[in-house]
This record gives C-alpha cells, structure tokens and sequence, in this order.
C-alpha cells in the first residue's frame, strides 16, 4: 500500500512537471536566453564559421526569436543535435526551440507531442546526374545506380518513386554525406540523390561541378521550419510571429538598412503597426511593442537572411524558387500584422 | 738445418696484415640490406629454394610497389600537391581547380591547409569564447608540465606533483574550464560539511567500542562514508566560490578539448574504480564479490554507443521538467563507468597471474587484507598488465569520438562540422580535415604506446634484480 501511493505520487510530480512546462517564456525571461537546436553542420542552414559562431537559416530564426524576447539577436544558445536525439531534447525541455532543418510530416505532428511554427524553408528531393550520361528526366533512370545517405527519407522517397515509375535501380547508401559525394564524384553510381538544398552545397564538392546536372523533377514535398512543445500557445505563437514577421517585412520592403529611416519619417499605417508605433501587437504576444522592429534590424527580412545564407551570392546558389514570397510567383505568403 | 739458418729465411711475421674492409654483404648500408632482404631471394642452389627465393623476391618487389605508392600518394597531398596558404583571402577558391572556377590546374588533388589552418581554433577549442582561451590553454600548460615532471625520474618531490595532480589539479581545471561560481548555496554546504564531520567522529568513536559492539563492525565503512561527504562537500564549495571569471557551458566546448577531458577524465577515473571492481570480483565476501561481477558483465555487455544514447536521451526523460544534467557530465560518467570495467577484467587478469604463495606469504608475515594487496601483490599484478591497461587507455582515447553522435563535438565531430562551412566547400575539403585530425590522434596514441613500452623496460630491469 505504501509502495503504491509512492508510485501514484511519482507520477503526479511527473504530470505536474509536464504541465509546468507552459511558460516558456518566462523560463527563458528567466534563464537570460533562448536556447536553441541546430544542426550538427548543414551548409546554409546550421554551420559554424571559423570562430566557431553557428550562421545559416534555421539559426538567423533563433536569432529572431531571442530579438523579439530580448531586443538582443545574440541572446541564443546553441545545442547541435543529431537527427536521432532532436525531438527528445525538445520534448525534455532541453532546448526551447528545435531549428534544424526539420521537415514537417503528420507523424512528426500528431504523434510526438511538438508542433511545428511554420516554414522558413520550402525544400524537396532532386537527383543530381553526370551531363555525360545524356538523360533529362528521371524517368529515363530505369536500371540506375543510386548514391544516397542512409536512414533518411530520402531513401524511401526514392524506392517510392522508383516503384511508381516500374523502373528498376540499384541503391547504393552511405552513413555520411561526403562519403556520398566521394563515390557519386568517383563514378560508383549514376545519380546522387538527396534534398535540393543539399544538392546545391555537395555540387561544390565534386572535382568538375559543370560536369553534372540537376534533374528537373521534385520527388517529394519537405516543408523545413521551426519546432516547439505543444501546449505553450504563448511561445508558439512568438515563434511563429517572428517568422512572420520577416517573411513580412520582404513583403512590404522593410529590410535592416532602411527600418531606422522609418521610424522618424512619414510612414503607412501598416508599416507604422510593424514597427510597433501603433497598436499593441507585441503585448498581445507578451513582448515589447518593438519586436518586430528588433528582429529586422538585427537579422533582417526574411530575403536578407535568404541571400546572406543560401542565396545566389553564396557558395550555394540556390535561387528563391518556390520560396519566392506570393507575389513574386513563390508559395511564402504570411499572414498579416494587424 | 745449418744452411737454413744460414741462409735467413723469414717465418716469422714482422708487421700486421692489412686490415681489409668487410666484405660487402657484412657492414653498411649494402650489408645492411643483404642480410635483411636481399639474403633471403639469393639462394639458388636447389629447385626448392629457388622457388622459394623467387616467390620471396616477387612478393617483396609487389609489397615494395603498393606500400611505396600508398605512402607516395600520402606524401604528395599532404606535401608536394597541398595549398599552404590563401595570401588573398579567397577561402574556397584557394583550393579550387580551374574546372571549379579556381586556378589550380584539372585533376589537382592535395591538403587545403588554409582550411584547416582557418578552422584551428574551432578543432581544438570548439565555441569556447576566444577571450577566454587562456583559461584552456593554462589548464593544459599546468597539465602538461605535471605530467612531465611526474614522469622524468631525476626531478625532486615527484610524489607530491603526483599527488596535486590527481587532487588540485582537477579542481583547478574544473574552475578554469568551466567559470567556477555554480550556484550552490554556502549555507546548504555548510550543513553538509558539518553532517560530513558528524558522521566521520561517530565513526571514530564507534572504532573505540564507544557506541556498541554492532556498530563498531561497521565504524570503518560509517568513518570512510563521512570522508566521502566532507571531501564531496569541500569540493562544491572551492566550486561556489566566485572567481571573477565568466562562466562558459560546456556546450561551448569542443575540437580536441572535449577529447583530452573525455580521455583524461575516463583514464584517471577507470584505473581506481577497475581496481576495486577487479578486488571485489576476487573477494571472498560474497556480497561484493555478486555486485561487482553484476557490474563489470553488465557494462561489459552492452555498447558504449548504446550507454551514451542512454545518457542523452532516455535520462532526460526521467527527470522531471527543468532538471538537465550537462550533456558532457551524462557522457563522462558513462564513459567512465564502461571503460572502468574494461579495466577491472584486465587487472583481474594481473591478479590472477599471482601465485598463491604471494598471498600465503603475506598472511604469514600477518599483514591485513589491503596491506597485502597494497604491499605485495598489486604492485606485481599491475607490472605485468602494464600492455593491457595502455591497450586499454589507448582504446578509451579513440572511443572518445563516439561522443560526437550525442551532439558533443569532440575532436573528430568538430571536423565533421567544419566540413559543412560552404565558404571552404571543395573537393579536397573533408579529406584535409580527416588528414589532419587523424594525425593528432596518432600522435596523442603513440605517444601513450612508447611510454607504456618505456615503463614495462623500467619495471622489468627492477624485477630482475
């Protein structure tokens, strides 16, 4: 009897741990910083540069979140994760937000008590094939050897696809992606296949880049974006409105080098609830009115971070594509500030 | 016989022969070679050893041609072929050949060392903050000269070094590595200082039959448990103790620190902790003797991967919300306790290796169950698994890199990571990283084996005398 009203206690202080967990916010008010889940290294999104400061997409989100909270772009932790230990680190409240290039499925949704904020990356399987093999579409691939990496998605993409099609291929899989490069540039496959993004950063890598074509089709859809606990609706909604509010400012044209010129000289009443000069949008959220204004002048609009991390200027290349905003022939479109 | 003397005739040698030059098949560098290789392929006095020469002559010119090749390729792009450095500041570019856009001629392979060189104080210091790598590298100065000094045999107060090492001197990286000034409360550790006290006097009047004959049994375990707290709660408040100096996360180390501190700590901690596991599995206490053979089968039993998965992602579940052990201290006491009974079984293998007339022996002169093992036959069974418990050092050193799949970035995960940097990405970028990396680590291992080597020589001539 004793025995059992100690299991029963044990779990009310485990329960009562767990509900404990909805105020992110002032935990990490509390804590001085946003700490954050990264990569362990994917080119663009989460990389460290030669001093060892992480930089890429998925961390100028962090960024963003630690201005909103803080008016402080530099008031992140970061932890790199691997792709096994991510969600157990967010779900045990090691981290308070996972940006790493996670893709958003229903499983990932539904089953493991996370919610995802929205996407800040619209990325989808390619194939990459040596021009000197004379084939412009994967459906000419019947028989084809296959570099890839193991235990990914994108291994099952490609059987799915390949299926589909009733061709055949021969897939050839490797724990790590410069072990992929180093036999698809050897000439031990045909194709090498993996996220675009990816494809884009390993290209780089090859001895003659020019020599080697991306083909057209797309297999599969991975929406990238941003994680958090569920059952914290505050901090969600913060994530989400940081994104946002990037995506936002490209829209309207607001970018890091003009948001001060604003703030003194005749502006629209859109611009002017952006800024936080009218209205009480960052309150509602549990902020400074200004958060908006803090995350474009530290990070910058969502185009900004795009070209400083992935963009055509970079060693990657990669043009906006479908993450061109709505109006520009892209899917990006956020909901409105007002 | 007159005449013969007459006539003076010389047997007699008066000066030396000339002193001739060896032949050549006996000194120098033709002799050297003829003995140990070419000896072999020339006998052809039979068709046995004809064939025998012949097959000796074939395999020795195909192993001369691929291990010279294999050696010349490693040569030549860690040499001949390597960029030494990127005056202009073109990172990848560097490094690139002209089909990439670069200068270097098509098909050029060899060692971008201007990445690696860029990327130095990430591989051996990871995040940690670049105004306080003083702290690292005065940690691993004190370190070193300890080291050394404790090992050249000429220098004074050797034992006293060692003694600071096994004891201060952690303390002291502790502080320096980490920032000290945790937020343990004085008052808190005070109260446990003083409980440390109370339990060791009880176990000091216990020892003198003051408190009863059932508790005097136990008074040496009760008086060793209230050292544990005292020593314990010491250390925590050297720990509190605000040193002015900022405090760094560990998630901010990385590159080759995390992997001397893994190693180091899994070393120094392993040899102790074995030896008691390897007495315990020996003991006739048969309490003792279950736990410990539970322990080592159980840690033996499973993989250090699985253990460190463990640590980081099963143990924070079981916590409740808010709780968080650091991430590198889960992967330490993991790292600890695997290779910890790793070595018991090599010591028990030391142990067992003892005749049974060392222990009657020491029985006989009435010495006590640890000054037997302290005096007579650890000293012997360590001697003669010196080869095993390096073995086992050397192994735990290359194990340390399986930390990297926690998300720590050791030496060879900061590697890892530095190869996603797009602004170095080349072809030769991954491979230059691996170069270098896997030199760091030969040199850490060799080093290790050599003095294993050197002290199995030193101990040996003791044993003949």
């Amino acid at each position: 009897m004793k025995k059992l009203s100690l299991i029963v206690a044990g779990v009310a202080a485990l329960a009562a741990a767990s509900v404990a967990q909805a105020g992110t916010l002032e935990d990490v008010r509390a804590k001085g910083f946003v700490q954050c889940g990264v990569s362990q290294g994917l080119p663009g999104f989460s990389n460290p540069d030669d001093q060892g400061n992480w930089a890429g997409i998925d961390v100028d989100l962090c960024r963003a979140v630690a201005a909103a909270v803080f008016g402080d772009a530099n008031a992140v932790k970061y932890t790199p994760l691997s792709a096994k230990q991510r969600f157990t680190a967010l779900s045990s409240g090691e981290i308070d937000i996972l940006s790493r290039n996670t893709t958003w499925t229903m499983t990932r949704d539904t089953q493991l008590g996370l919610n995802f904020a929205g996407v800040n990356y619209y990325d989808g399987q390619g194939m990459m094939v040596p021009t000197a093999l004379g084939v412009n579409s994967a459906t000419e691939l019947d028989g084809a050897n296959i570099c890839t990496n193991t235990g990914t998605t994108t291994e099952l993409n490609i059987t799915d696809y390949f299926r589909a099609n009733g061709m055949s291929f021969n897939l050839v899989a490797f724990e790590k992606a410069d072990e992929v490069v180093a036999a698809y540039d050897a000439g031990r496959c045909d194709v090498y296949t993996t996220d675009r993004s990816g494809l884009a950063a390993q290209r780089t890598k090859l001895t003659n880049p020019d020599d080697h074509k991306v083909l057209p089709e797309i297999i599969s859809k991975e929406p990238l974006g941003p994680v958090v606990r569920q059952g914290d609706d505050q901090w969600f909604n913060i994530v989400r409105w940081s994104l946002n509010a990037m995506i936002n400012a490209e829209e309207m044209g607001i970018t890091s080098a003009n948001i001060n010129k604003l703030t003194y000289n005749d502006k629209t009443p859109a611009e002017a609830r952006f800024i936080g000069t009218e209205g009480k949008f960052g309150e509602e959220l549990g902020l400074a009115n200004d958060w908006a204004y803090k995350i474009i002048s530290q990070v910058g609009n969502y185009a900004e971070s795009y070209d400083r991390n992935v963009g055509p200027n970079t060693p990657l290349k990669l043009d906006r594509g479908v993450n061109a905003l709505w109006s520009q022939g892209g899917i990006l479109y956020a909901a409105p500030i007002r | 016989m007159a005449n013969a003397r007459d006539k003076n005739y010389e047997f007699v040698r008066r000066e030396d022969a000339p002193i001739l030059p060896p032949p050549a098949t006996e000194a120098g560098i033709t002799g050297w070679l003829w003995q140990n290789i070419f000896v072999s392929m020339a006998d052809y006095t039979s068709i046995g050893a004809g064939i025998r020469s012949l097959l000796m002559a074939i395999l020795s010119a195909l192993i001369l041609y691929f291990g010279g090749t294999q050696i010349y390729a490693l040569i030549d792009f860690t040499i001949f072929s390597a960029v030494f450095s990127d005056p202009e500041g073109i990172k990848r570019e560097a490094c690139w050949t002209v089909d990439q856009g670069g200068v270097l001629p098509s098909g050029w392979h060899g060692a971008c060392w201007p990445f690696v060189v860029a990327k130095q104080k990430f591989l051996l210091y990871g995040a940690y903050p670049a105004e306080d790598l003083w702290r690292v590298n005065l940690t691993g100065l004190v370190g070193l000269v300890g080291m050394v000094w404790v090992m050249i045999e000429q220098l004074p107060y050797r034992r006293e070094v060692g003694a600071a090492m096994l004891s201060l001197y952690p303390l002291m990286a502790f502080i320096l590595l980490t920032g000290g000034n945790s937020d343990a409360e004085f008052s808190n550790i005070g109260i446990w200082l003083v409980i440390g006290l109370a339990i060791i006097s009880a176990g000091r009047l216990g020892k003198r039959g003051f408190l009863g004959p059932t508790f005097a049994e136990f008074a040496t375990l009760i008086g060793f448990t209230g050292w544990v707290f005292l020593i314990f709660n010491a250390v925590r408040g050297v720990a509190a103790v605000d040193f002015g100096l900022e405090p760094i996360d560990t998630r901010d180390w990385g590159g080759l620190l995390i992997t001397l501190v893994v190693a180091i700590t899994g070393i120094v901690a392993s040899l102790p902790l074995g030896i008691i596991l390897a007495l315990g599995r020996r003991s006739e206490m048969p309490v003792a003797r279950l736990l410990s053979t539970i322990f080592i089968e159980f840690w033996r039993g499973i993989p250090l991967i699985t253990v460190l998965f463990m640590a980081s992602v099963m143990l924070p579940l079981f916590m409740p919300e808010g709780v968080n052990f650091d991430n590198l201290l889960r992967a330490l006491i993991g790292v600890m306790l695997f290779s910890a009974a790793y070595m018991a079984e090599v010591i028990r293998g030391g142990l067992q290796a003892i005749d049974k007339g060392q222990y009657e022996g020491a029985q006989a002169m009435g010495l006590s169950y640890w000054q037997t093992m302290r005096l007579v036959i650890l000293p012997q069974a360590l001697t003669h698994v010196i080869p095993g418990i390096v073995n086992t050092f050397i192994g735990l050193f290359k194990d340390t890199t399986l930390v990297s799949i926690v998300g720590i970035f050791d030496l060879l995960g900061a590697a890892q990571s530095t190869i996603a940097d797009p602004s170095w990405s080349s072809h030769v970028q991954a491979l230059s990283v691996y170069v270098y990396v896997a030199l760091l680590f030969f040199v850490f291992c060799f080093g290790m084996s050599r003095y294993s080597i050197y002290m199995e020589n030193k101990l040996s001539k003791s044993r003949s005398h």
